[in-house]
């Protein structure tokens, strides 16, 4: 489902002197559907960086990454956005939303942009705040007033409201409590034995080992320390 | 699972080497993009970027130098001017800055949703009333305020009702030109919600300059930056805003708290 | 000074040539405005300067000149451009409405049908019907030449939508061939049938504005409406006072200082032909009906 090849990807930094900072060289990760892959390494190491590429977020200097057969190192925008609207998703670890849009819309979003009728995404999109424990009084108001760990599973509702074929999560556990972890868990089980392929970052050790088929430590594609 | 063939399909809008100039000083040159159905391209860049130049000129409002503007196939640049008027009343669309520019301030609300109706021939005053209530409705005005005119309202309200009196032709393709400025924070807000639920619902592409590099990250699925007039950066939104590649655009954005 | 000062009708002839180059061109294309280089005439604007030129480039030695303003031939107006031309051009004038070759009217037509070989010369304030909706001439001339006229309709949409009806009643837009949208000149809705499919050359003279239309005979016009709001060419529920007529275009006479008041034709020629005919009204002086 997800194949990355020889990934590699540097920053320029045009207003500091043009500084070229290498922070990926030779990534290989290959992702079958149903497995659960965690990225570990040290902070720095290119975790996130190597989940943005992933997502077309960071551009990569060479190499290739399947996604459900799209090359994102060469595809499109066009193409990076029907793929992450049909196939790609993407917990984040910050909620980025439109201010005033009420939760529920907010969750729905995924499924109204593929053409889903508002009734059905809304259930959809309730049923998922009502798992993650999110009140019901909270539905109708913007997640931008909530609390960190409420904006967090507000985040993951909506990560988790289309059953995305490939799924990337950067510390879906973060700042949730013992019980919103276990319901965060279970979600990421369902999704395993439905047949997404998964890549992830998880500090929670125990989370990772309850749920992860896999750790690739990314530390071997930093450029200098490999070899 | 495999994406869909997307080659059977045709960009909505194709612009190809498109170059004004203002004597010898250039407005924009050397512009090329496809912009496909459903797509909003957002147009950022400073002032005096040429991105203001740039819209005119795709929007007609500008008589361009050099290129072709294709919109389904057809080059906009060399049509006729009949027909290219009733483009822009029927299937574009042009939300101004300033609401007094696109709206009639002496015509009441519904007379300016009406009238893009009225223009393509709608003569039934109950059907085009009935219209009018409902997409005051769409753009959160009561349908009360229906025979209030433009003057009456808030900047807020004037920007939905331009809107209104735009969309109500269901146009495929709108150009608008920043249009949150000027606006209060929690009104953009609204606005923006507003306009990212129209644009879905109704399939619409957008093209829209704004220098709020935060509206295009809420609104656009592709940004283009422009510097001295031409285009020095396009991609993926949050991949141009979260992995500049030109120098400029690293400023530009280095440059903005919290985008 | 002599009379013999002036030219016949008081143009010089290239200019009532450059007239009537306007005038044919505009009977070309009806409805459309053409320019004209509009003279200085021996009276103010708003008092008929288009018109009287239009008159002047139209008359010739043998033609009979009526002159209505409002309707009636004895007002001032009307009497100052008929003594004008009698003055200028020495021709015949009348009252009578089919004695005439040439009738130069302000805000009427006559109530009797006009014949072929008639012309009927409007008097025109503003020749733009959408000057109130849209300021710039630039912007209205390219409206008429791309027929985008959805602003007329606009304004009708909000005379209905202030005031549950098409509230103007004079002036009142017209559309020209299935083409132009015109200014009938401010004659009251109750006319508007008139103009189109009329026998009789109209010729339309804006004099401050510069501006000649015409009409030429049997020119179809359609006054603007909406399917559920048709055009009502309606005017006063009365019959005249004077000659009983219930279907003529009134005028509404206050008689004295208790609000009395009475209904009379506006065409002053249509009512005296009438009243001269038998025809009696509720205030005909009785006993006095031939």
């Amino acid at each position: 489902m997800i194949e990355i090849q020889n990934l590699s990807k540097s920053f320029t930094l045009h207003n500091q002197g043009g500084a070229v900072i290498p922070v990926m060289a030779g990534a290989h990760l290959k992702v079958a559907p149903g497995e659960c892959v965690a990225l570990t390494g040290q902070s720095g190491a290119g975790k996130s960086t190597l989940m943005r590429m992933i997502y077309g977020n960071y551009l990569a200097a060479s190499g290739s990454i399947l996604v459900g057969g799209v090359d994102v190192a060469a595809a499109t925008p066009r193409d990076i956005i029907r793929l992450r609207r049909e196939i790609l998703g993407y917990v984040s670890q910050f909620l980025r939303v439109v201010p005033r849009v009420p939760s529920r819309t907010v969750v729905a979003e995924p499924l109204l942009a593929l053409g889903m009728p508002q009734e059905t995404a809304h259930n959809r999109a309730e049923e998922l705040l009502s798992l993650l424990n999110i009140p019901e009084r909270l539905w109708s108001l913007s997640p931008t007033t909530f609390s960190g760990g409420e904006q967090q599973r507000v985040n993951i509702a909506r990560g988790f409201a289309h059953a995305y074929p490939a799924l990337l999560l950067d510390e879906p556990t973060a700042s949730l409590d013992a019980r919103n972890r276990d319901v965060v868990l279970g979600l990421i089980k369902a999704a395993k034995e439905r047949g997404a392929a998964i890549v992830g970052i998880f500090h929670d050790e125990g989370a990772r080992e309850r749920v992860c088929t896999r750790e690739v430590d990314v530390t071997v594609f930093t450029p200098g320390v490999a070899a | 699972m495999t994406l869909h063939d997307v080659s059977l399909d045709q960009p909505l809008f194709r612009v190809e080497g498109l170059t004004k100039r203002y004597g010898q000083r250039i407005g924009c040159a050397d512009v090329s993009f496809d912009l496909w159905p459903g797509e909003v391209l957002g147009i950022v860049g400073e002032s005096g970027s040429g991105k203001s130049t740039l819209l005119g000129c795709l929007a007609g409002h500008m008589q361009a130098d050099e290129g072709k503007i294709l919109y389904r196939g057809r080059n906009t640049l060399t049509m006729p001017e009949p027909e290219r008027r009733v483009l822009s009343r029927t299937e574009w669309a042009f939300v101004h800055q300033n609401p007094r520019d696109g709206l009639r301030m002496g015509v009441s609300a519904g007379g300016n949703v009406g009238e893009r109706l009225m223009a393509i021939g709608a003569r039934h005053y109950g059907d085009i009333r009935e219209t009018a209530i409902d997409w005051l409705g769409r753009v959160e005005i009561s349908g009360e305020r229906i025979d209030d005119r433009p003057r009456q309202f808030s900047g807020g309200m004037q920007q939905r009702l331009q809107i209104a009196r735009n969309l109500v032709t269901s146009p495929r393709l709108v150009f608008m030109d920043e249009p949150t400025g000027g606006l209060d924070v929690s009104v953009q807000a609204r606005l923006l919600d507003l306009l990212r639920g129209l644009v879905r619902d109704m399939g619409l592409s957008v093209i829209i300059v704004t220098h709020d590099l935060a509206v295009t990250r809420l609104l656009a699925d592709r940004l283009m930056v422009m510097k001295d007039g031409r285009v020095i950066e396009h991609g993926l939104t949050d991949q141009v805003l979260d992995d500049p590649q030109a120098a400029y655009t690293q400023l530009l954005v280095s440059s903005v708290l919290q985008v | 000074m002599t009379e013999q000062a002036y030219n016949f009708a008081y143009l010089d002839e290239a200019t009532k040539r450059m007239i009537r180059r306007a005038l044919l061109k505009g009977l070309a294309i009806p409805g459309y405005q053409v320019p004209f280089a509009s003279r200085e005439m021996p009276m103010p604007y708003g008092w008929g300067t288009g018109g009287v030129q239009v008159t002047a480039a139209c008359l010739t030695p043998g033609d009979t000149l009526k002159v209505i303003d409002q309707g009636a031939d004895d007002t001032t107006n009307a009497v100052s451009i008929r003594k004008f031309f009698e003055r200028t051009a020495q021709v015949r004038t009348t009252e009578t409405t089919a004695e005439a070759t040439v009738i130069q009217t302000r805000h009427r037509i006559p109530e009797v049908a006009l014949t072929q070989g008639q012309i009927l010369v409007y008097q025109v304030p503003i020749p733009e019907p959408l000057r109130f909706l849209e300021p710039r001439e630039s912007e209205t001339r390219r409206m008429h030449a791309l027929e985008e006229y959805g602003l007329m309709h606009v304004k009708l949409y909000e005379d209905i939508a202030r005031h549950g009806a098409i509230a103007t009643s004079y002036a009142y837009p017209v559309k020209v061939e299935g083409r132009y949208v015109m200014d009938p000149s401010p004659i009251p809705k109750f006319d508007n049938p008139k103009l189109g499919g009329n026998a009789a050359i109209q010729l339309f003279g804006a004099g401050r504005e510069q501006r000649i239309y015409a009409l030429p005979p049997y020119t179809d016009v359609v006054s603007l409406d909406f399917e559920d709001h048709p055009f009502d060419p309606s005017k006063a529920d009365h019959a005249c006072d004077l000659c009983g007529s219930g279907a003529s275009y009134l005028d509404e006479v206050i008689t004295d200082d208790t609000g009395s008041r009475m209904f009379v034709c506006s065409d002053t020629s249509y009512c005296t032909t009438r009243q001269a005919e038998g025809h009696t009204g509720r205030l005909s002086p009785k006993g006095e009906a031939a």
